[in-house]
């Protein structure tokens, strides 16, 4: 499924790298605000929904090699996390939801169940 | 669901309370971050963490959360297992990621719990 | 130490430097991308740069990543000037960690970096006393073809 496609059926607001949102694919999530449990655990191609919103997410983003990046609960990502974001290509999204819903929608979505 | 559903549900290991396993909960709420928890959970649910340290039985004491489902296989030390056993938490353990337990769980029918963050005062709910 | 010939960087991080946290492992991943290390080899490094880098940043005054790259394996040498570890075993517990609210609240300080680091490594070596900083040296074997 591709981040577009996720967008969509989420309702997400993208804030970044939009034209990265047709050609990325999803590969499974991680959840998680715990920075070492991310890098430890994430597989590339994952959508990663979190809480956090400060610089340092687009690095591991990057580092991992995930699809995006989800902040959930209306949390507002920084203005230069935003910019990093733009610069390391990883597609920021915000939803209203909080994390459990919106994991468990995105699992649907993904065929999980 | 009720607890032993959710041991069984994600071949979780109960580390405190094999006496509630009776205990039923409804919603949900997973987070690493217990400021977020104090600041968006609801009381009565089952709070869903990969933070393995003392503070979250705290924060779940605080809440009056249900029960805490310590995910992603961490390390529990002595002290979060006795700080459990004294506030009478159950603890349950599962080797999945929190997005695997929150995926399994949402389609089991669990709700979650959370105020919205256009509603969050400064009191919280007893 | 790993034979200077090998060196493919030397990279310095400022302590309490959040705001760059990563990028220093981030050059290491491209680096070792273009000499077209294994893809599971760099999953390691990355994990291993990136949790020392923060580990630097967040305890240390200063410190540096090398890293060396052998025909059969990656080693990454971490060395930092600051408050050290007093003592090492209770440092590698996962979930032991002294980091301060800020720190948590940023999403680090979970305990896990150094046993991590440990996990990712082929051989892991640390030594450090307090005041005398950390010093890291960790070999991830490249197999032969």
């Amino acid at each position: 499924m591709t981040l577009e496609r996720l967008v969509e059926e989420l309702g997400l607001k993208c804030k970044c790298c939009w034209e990265k949102l047709k050609t990325t694919e999803v590969k499974g999530g991680y959840a998680g605000d715990l920075l070492s449990d991310v890098m430890a655990n994430s597989q590339a191609g994952n959508v990663w929904v979190t809480r956090q919103v400060h610089m340092n997410i687009v690095a591991v983003a990057s580092l991992k090699d995930l699809a995006g990046i989800i902040i959930v609960q209306g949390a507002n990502p920084e203005k230069e996390t935003i910019d990093k974001a733009g610069r390391e290509g990883i597609p920021i999204m915000v939803s209203e939801l909080p994390e459990f819903e919106l994991v468990g929608r995105i699992y649907q979505l993904l065929g999980k169940g | 669901m009720r607890l032993a559903e959710i041991r069984d549900l994600l071949d979780a290991t109960v580390i405190v309370g094999e006496d509630k396993l009776d205990i039923d909960v409804r919603t949900a709420f997973g987070a690493d971050l217990m400021s977020d928890v104090l600041a968006f959970a609801r009381s009565g649910g089952l709070l869903i963490t990969g933070l393995s340290t003392p503070q979250a039985v705290r924060t779940a004491y605080a809440l009056d959360i249900a029960a805490i489902l310590v995910c992603r296989g961490k390390f529990l030390s002595d002290k979060f297992i006795e700080i459990a056993r004294e506030l009478n938490i159950p603890v349950l353990w599962t080797p999945y990621i929190m997005f695997e337990v929150c995926g399994r769980l949402y389609q089991e029918g669990m709700t979650a719990c959370t105020r919205l963050a256009s509603d969050v005062e400064d009191k919280h709910i007893a | 130490m790993p034979n200077d010939e090998y060196l493919e960087g030397i990279f310095y991080i400022q302590g309490r430097d959040f705001v760059d946290a990563g990028a220093v492992s981030s050059e290491i991943k491209k680096n070792l991308k273009e000499k077209g290390i294994p893809e599971s080899i760099i999953r390691k490094v990355a994990v291993i740069t990136f949790e020392a880098e923060v580990n630097i940043i967040s305890y240390a005054d200063q410190g540096t990543i090398q890293l060396f790259v052998e025909p059969d394996a990656i080693i990454i040498a971490a060395d930092d000037i600051g408050q050290g570890i007093p003592d090492i075993d209770l440092a590698l517990q996962e979930g032991y960690s002294t980091a301060d609210d800020s720190i948590r609240e940023m999403g680090f300080g979970a305990g896990m970096g150094l046993a991590n680091i440990k996990k990712s490594s082929d051989i892991f070596e640390i030594n450090s006393e307090p005041g005398g900083g950390v010093h890291l040296k960790c070999t991830i074997n490249i197999k032969e073809k």
